[in-house]
């Protein structure tokens, strides 16, 4: 996923280079008659509206629709048996889990809440890639559906800001076989 | 619209006021960039000054950062709204002097007080310091963003009156009788109707914002008063989010008067743009909801909205102001001066940080990238290629000797430096966040560090080109006080 945000954001960010750098290089020579000129500007932005939209229409419509949300249950294969849960508390500034060790391809329900200010709880898999996250909220629990593909150890790192010890707040799932 | 003669509006000097503004704008910015520095070098670990001063640094910057961005704004629609409407001058300074006054106080809150609880101030973190910081520092920081928001508050009062004095209601301001009826062709000039949109969506913000600060100033001393934390969030988000969106829109206005002068092209109010810009007061009002995906905690139709409107939100303005400026720059013989080359750069700057940013707001790509550097990487890249690009635009303008004024190789080698400081800057935070690095971290992984010592030599030439820019504006400061012309007419034209 971050791959290719990555990637439709710099050809996005080049396309408008690509008109600035354009329009930069054919700034010095003056057409005095503006009226045709603004003429066929106008016609060509209707066509770049129009384009514009029926790229990312579909686009928005295809990531809240063609997709399930990250977060909702039907992510969760059910068929594979019963979610594994993992229970999680944030404190300044420790993890408090109620289990650190998941099985590999059964999906797990991670319940997340604060026992006093906002923390977000974010896993990295063992390439230090982030695949899932919540906000960690006191009074309220964010529940993350999550299947680990892989064995190892993941990282978890706190992503909102909660103080001095932000940077250091951090634990480990341990995915295996049972 | 049937000829697009350009009809010029008489070129004033800014007033001490704006001149005020921007000087104290210029220094705090300064100062907020070497902070932001510091804590590029902290995560490139080239210094050690260690996680307590290293938040309370990026607790100044945040602040800092959206304060002084708000003045600098403010001075450039003060300036140019001037020529229309009938402003007050007392209550211009008012805004200022409260703005110093709420600064001392953050000053002293966080480095007096060792308040560190970032400018996002999430509600209950003010309050829980472990021991860090005193009830008194956190109180004495929120105090003085109320006493910011309550300048702030004046100021666009006054706007309001002005502008409903002059034509009639906010809704004229933004040219609906035009918009919605015949165009009779006179709406109101882009500079009202940039300026309307902003007092609307500011007053409406800051209220949330003065709100949410008093609720969590009076709960800081009887803790039985209770506030919900989502709720907390949300608001926090509304206001720091309408208030930052309506930074780039003062400063657009930069865009709108002075680019016109140069070209001899006038920047109409039309249809499509009143439509855009009553588009934006709107969803500016509606977008915040995707700083909060990941509170699943929401409605579900609630992050769905900040979904959709994230994606309409960026195009309506962005086409309009973007694709404007260039059919006006477009075979107009401009000549290029530190004034037209910082106006035309940041509109780029602000298009394309403006890409990251609604991919972020799909709710797939924030739920791996949410609250990474993928987040300051997408806002740096507008707020400092576009917004700032425009301050600094409008400084040289002011400050333009005389009309042909020749620019020093200085100048012009400054210019390419920010560009390509503030690009190299950017895209390694956009890269970072691409793999996942958290953002507000005072120690990176070993993982993470190349990227954040690449970020720190492209924001020494930032930093570099700045004071460039800062020295030449403050040499200047006798120009922009005086009536004269300083946009350069195409060569054509001048020689007719
Ligand atoms: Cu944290």
């Amino acid at each position: 996923m971050q791959e290719t945000a990555w990637q439709v954001s710099l050809v996005l960010m080049s396309l408008i280079a690509f008109g600035v750098v354009y329009v930069a290089i054919n700034s010095g020579k003056r057409e005095e008659d503006y009226g045709p000129l603004v003429k066929s500007a106008y016609g060509f932005r209707t066509k770049l509206f129009w384009a514009v939209a029926l790229l990312f229409f579909p686009a928005m419509i295809y990531n809240l629709v063609g997709l399930p949300l990250p977060y909702s249950e039907s992510r969760a294969d059910s068929k594979l048996g019963p979610a594994q849960v993992i229970n999680v508390i944030g404190h300044m500034w420790y993890w408090e889990m109620d289990r650190d060790q998941v099985e590999v391809g059964q999906p797990v329900e991670i319940r997340i809440t604060s026992a006093d200010v906002n923390h977000g709880f974010g896993i990295y898999d063992t390439d230090l890639r982030l695949v899932a996250q919540a906000q960690a909220m006191p009074h309220y629990t964010n529940v993350i559906y999550h299947t680990f593909k892989k064995e190892g150890i993941y990282k978890v790192l706190c992503m909102e800001y909660c103080g001095v010890a932000h940077h250091n707040m951090m634990t480990e799932i341990k995915v295996g076989k049972s | 619209m049937a000829s697009y003669t350009y009809t010029p509006v008489p070129d004033t000097g800014a007033k001490a006021g704006v001149l005020a503004y921007l000087v104290v704008s210029a220094v705090v910015l300064l100062l907020m960039m070497v902070f932001g520095l510091l804590m590029r070098l902290e995560q490139a670990q080239i210094t050690s000054i260690g996680g307590l001063w290293f938040y309370k640094i990026m607790t100044l910057h945040g602040a800092g950062m959206v304060g002084i961005v708000a003045l600098a704004g403010a001075a450039i629609m003060w300036h140019f709204l001037r020529l229309y409407v009938d402003l007050s001058n007392g209550i211009f300074m008012a805004n200022l002097a409260l703005f110093l006054i709420g600064v001392v106080m953050i000053l002293a809150s966080v480095l007096l007080g060792d308040f560190h609880a970032a400018w996002t101030f999430l509600f209950p973190l003010p309050g829980n310091s472990m021991g860090l910081w005193s009830t008194g520092a956190a109180a004495l920081f929120m105090g003085g963003l109320l006493v910011i928001g309550v300048g702030f508050v004046l100021l666009h009062l006054d706007i309001a009156r002005a502008i409903i004095v002059r034509y009639g209601g906010l809704g004229r301001g933004l040219g609906w009788p035009q918009l919605f009826g015949h165009d009779d062709g006179n709406a109101p000039p882009p500079t009202v109707v940039a300026s309307t949109m902003v007092t609307i969506v500011n007053l409406v913000g800051l209220v949330v914002g003065a709100s949410i600060l008093v609720m969590m100033l009076v709960n800081l001393y009887v803790p039985s008063f209770e506030i919900d934390p989502l709720l907390a969030k949300g608001m926090i988000y509304f206001f720091g989010h309408v208030f930052i969106n309506a930074v780039i829109y003062m400063a657009v206005i930069a865009v709108y008067e002075i680019l016109p002068r140069y070209t001899q092209r006038p920047w109409k109010s039309n249809k499509v743009f009143l439509a855009s810009w009553t588009a934006s007061t709107i969803m500016v009002m509606f977008i915040f909801p995707h700083h909060l995906l990941m509170d699943y905690a929401y409605p579900k139709w609630f992050l769905i909205v900040g979904h959709i409107i994230g994606y309409l939100n960026t195009f309506p303005i962005l086409i309009v102001t973007g694709y404007g400026a260039m059919m006006i720059v477009y075979r107009s013989g401009i000549r290029w001066d530190m004034c037209s080359r910082l106006l035309f750069v940041s509109l780029f700057g602000w298009a394309v940080g403006a890409m990251p940013a609604f991919i972020d707001g799909t709710i797939t790509v924030n739920y791996v990238m949410h609250n990474t550097l993928w987040v300051p990487g997408h806002f740096h890249t507008y707020l400092l290629l576009g917004m700032v690009a425009m301050v600094f635009g409008f400084m040289y303008y002011l400050g333009k000797p005389n009309e042909n004024a020749k620019d020093s190789p200085i100048d012009v080698a400054a210019f390419w430096a920010f560009v390509i400081g503030t690009m190299g800057f950017t895209m390694s935070f956009l890269y970072s966040g691409k793999i996942s690095v958290p953002r507000r971290y005072a120690e990176h992984l070993p993982e993470w560090v190349p990227y954040d010592r690449l970020a720190s030599y492209f924001v020494m030439l930032l930093l570099a080109a700045v004071l460039v820019f800062i020295f030449r504006f403050f040499s200047r400061l006798g120009f922009a006080g005086r009536d004269y012309q300083r946009a350069s007419q195409a060569r054509s034209l001048a020689a007719t």
